[in-house]
């Protein structure tokens, strides 16, 4: 559904986005991630029309962005990053303005209105001005207005940025919901975000895409993905490296001895996460009569695969 | 209607629901009238004349009244989008820029037409006193309004350039104020003392004053009608200019 190529922009001699690059189908969840300033809501502008690319192309539903904007944003639902609306109209006089604009007038207007107010709990404040909103109600009225038209795109810049935990989760339940038959692209900086709702996720940091993926995938990338650690007693700290060392999967092990319990990691040959390697550890710890009271495999964390990428020059040339 | 008509007529819908909505439209109107009031029977001497006619004592005021109340009506139309950030929603709906910048121009030059229609007492005084000629009234208003679309069309372009509302009113005053001058008679007779004739009557064929001065004599010219068009034809323009290079640059 959405097709961006080599995408650049500049603003003046600072380019904001520097040839990126992915495709957004129908069903999937696109979390798009980055550090402030990377070119997030740069990238995300242009794929709305609301900034024309200084060269590259995106294409929604088949639509060239720049060749045929209205038919294009037609298909496209946004929501802006500071969530913008007209604070003097009501909910539902701002939400009727941009149905009508949508093309839903009348009946089919009022039924849209009335079906995304139920979808962004609104019900409650249709009728009060946009102004006198807490924040979270200002936010998800923007959000209401771009899922009104039922669009086959969403984009959606920090759709959770500033709500309580409750309606963090509302949203990304509904972000859930909706991504089973739409392209949703929205960018966020709250990584557990990612795993609670994206199919794929793309880091991008200073204009350039560094990394792209599943959330598995990605947090594969960090450098304990697929180890596995566990605590035992029974034996000495280099008898249970030994033992551990001798394992046909191992490359390498190291153990430790912390007020009794030897800590142990035991990296595999082959990287990825599956539970082979924990199911061999558990045998041989078995085998050996130790007692452990913890086993786990390392899925590898997000966050610091986000900051390898994205920190300069540190640790992101170790682990390409 | 047509797909872009609809669209233009849904944004002035807004835009003159904006106006209504919020004491603006009241205040605007209250003080347009009470100086028209007071232009009209104080200081344009429309007892004392003797004459039933509008030209001097009521429309002769307009281009001055214009020059403020014109931009504070529309200084807003564009500032007040860019500074709140629902310019990036607007654009980036399924409509044109054209669009957007054709309904909130309608929309408030039919609030000024509503402010200009509410004159009426004063046609109905003249009525009352003497006997007017009811072309000239009429061809008067008309002069009227267009002269108040030309401000605002200004006005819309200043408003583009910049989130500050105030700045937008200041730049649209001076603008105006510029058609003012550039063909009132004391600034032309100081152009004339110096200058070649052509350039004296090139600075004056800018000016509104000569355009709307035809029409208070009850004459509507084709040459004053294509005047003030194309005054609003080419801010109007100039403003989808500045909105394209906003996103550009």
């Amino acid at each position: 559904m959405i097709h961006v190529e080599n995408l650049v922009k500049e603003f003046g001699t600072k380019r904001a986005v520097n040839g990126v690059s992915f495709t957004v189908n129908k069903g999937e969840i696109l979390g798009f991630l980055g550090p402030n300033g990377a070119g997030k809501s740069t990238t995300m502008r242009m794929i709305t029309g609301f900034l024309p690319p200084t060269a590259g192309h995106v294409t929604v539903g088949g639509h060239d962005v720049a060749i045929e904007p209205v038919a294009a944003k037609k298909l496209i639902g946004y929501l802006p990053e500071s969530a913008p609306a007209y604070s003097d109209m009501t909910v539902h006089g701002f939400l009727s303005f941009i149905a009508e604009l949508r093309g839903l007038r009348g009946a089919a207007g009022q039924d849209a209105v009335h079906r995304v107010a139920g979808m962004c709990v609104l019900e409650s404040v249709l009728h009060q001005s946009i102004d006198t909103l807490s924040k979270g109600y200002r936010h998800r009225t923007c959000l209401a207005q771009s899922i009104i038209h039922d669009p086959q795109v969403l984009v959606l810049d920090e759709p959770t940025d500033g709500l309580d935990p409750n309606q963090k989760h509302e949203i990304r339940q509904l972000l859930k919901r909706l991504g089973q038959n739409k392209a949703i692209i929205f960018s966020t900086h709250i990584l557990e975000e990612v795993d609670a709702v994206c199919s794929r996720a793309i880091i991008i940091d200073r204009g350039v895409i560094v990394a792209n993926g599943t959330p598995a995938e990605l947090r594969g990338r960090h450098e304990l993905a697929g180890s596995v650690s566990l605590r035992v007693q029974g034996a000495a700290a280099e008898t249970v490296r030994g033992k551990l060392g001798g394992l046909p999967t191992v490359e390498r092990t190291t153990a430790r001895e912390e007020s009794g319990w030897i800590h142990a990691r035991v990296f595999p040959k082959s990287k990825g996460v599956n539970g082979d390697l924990a199911r061999t550890v558990a045998e041989l710890t078995v085998r050996e009569g130790w007692r452990f009271d913890e086993l786990h495999t390392e899925e590898g964390r997000l966050d610091e695969v986000f900051r390898s990428f994205t920190l300069p020059d540190t640790v992101t040339s170790k682990s390409e | 209607m047509n797909e872009s008509l609809r669209n233009i007529w849904t944004i002035a819908k807004r835009e003159l629901g904006g106006y209504f909505n919020s004491p603006v439209a009241y205040v605007f109107i209250v003080i347009f009238l009470l100086l028209n009031g007071f232009f009209t029977f104080m200081l344009g001497q429309f007892f004392e004349s003797g004459e039933a006619s509008l030209t001097r004592p009521f429309f002769s005021w307009h281009p001055w009244l214009y020059l403020f109340l014109v931009p504070a009506a529309g200084m807003r139309l564009w500032a007040e989008e860019r500074r709140v950030g629902t310019l990036e929603l607007l654009l980036t709906l399924p409509i044109t820029a054209w669009q957007a910048i054709a309904g909130k121009f309608a929309a408030s030059w039919i609030f000024l037409g509503i402010a200009l229609f509410l004159t009426f007492p004063v046609v109905g005084t003249v009525y009352y006193l003497g006997n007017p000629d009811l072309g000239a009234i009429l061809a008067g208003y008309l002069g009227s309004f267009l002269l108040a679309g030309a401000y605002l069309a200004v006005t819309v372009m200043t408003s583009a350039m910049t989130r500050n509302q105030v700045i937008s009113f200041i730049l649209s005053v001076v603008i105006c104020f510029f058609l003012i001058l550039a063909g009132w008679e004391p600034v032309t007779n100081l152009l004339v003392r110096w200058a070649p004739t052509w350039l004296v009557e090139t600075v004056a064929s800018f000016s509104v004053m000569p355009h709307f001065a035809s029409f208070q004599r009850g004459v509507v010219d084709f040459r004053d009608l294509l005047f003030f068009t194309s005054i609003m034809v080419f801010s109007l323009f100039t403003t989808s200019v500045i909105l394209r290079g906003l996103r550009s640059s």
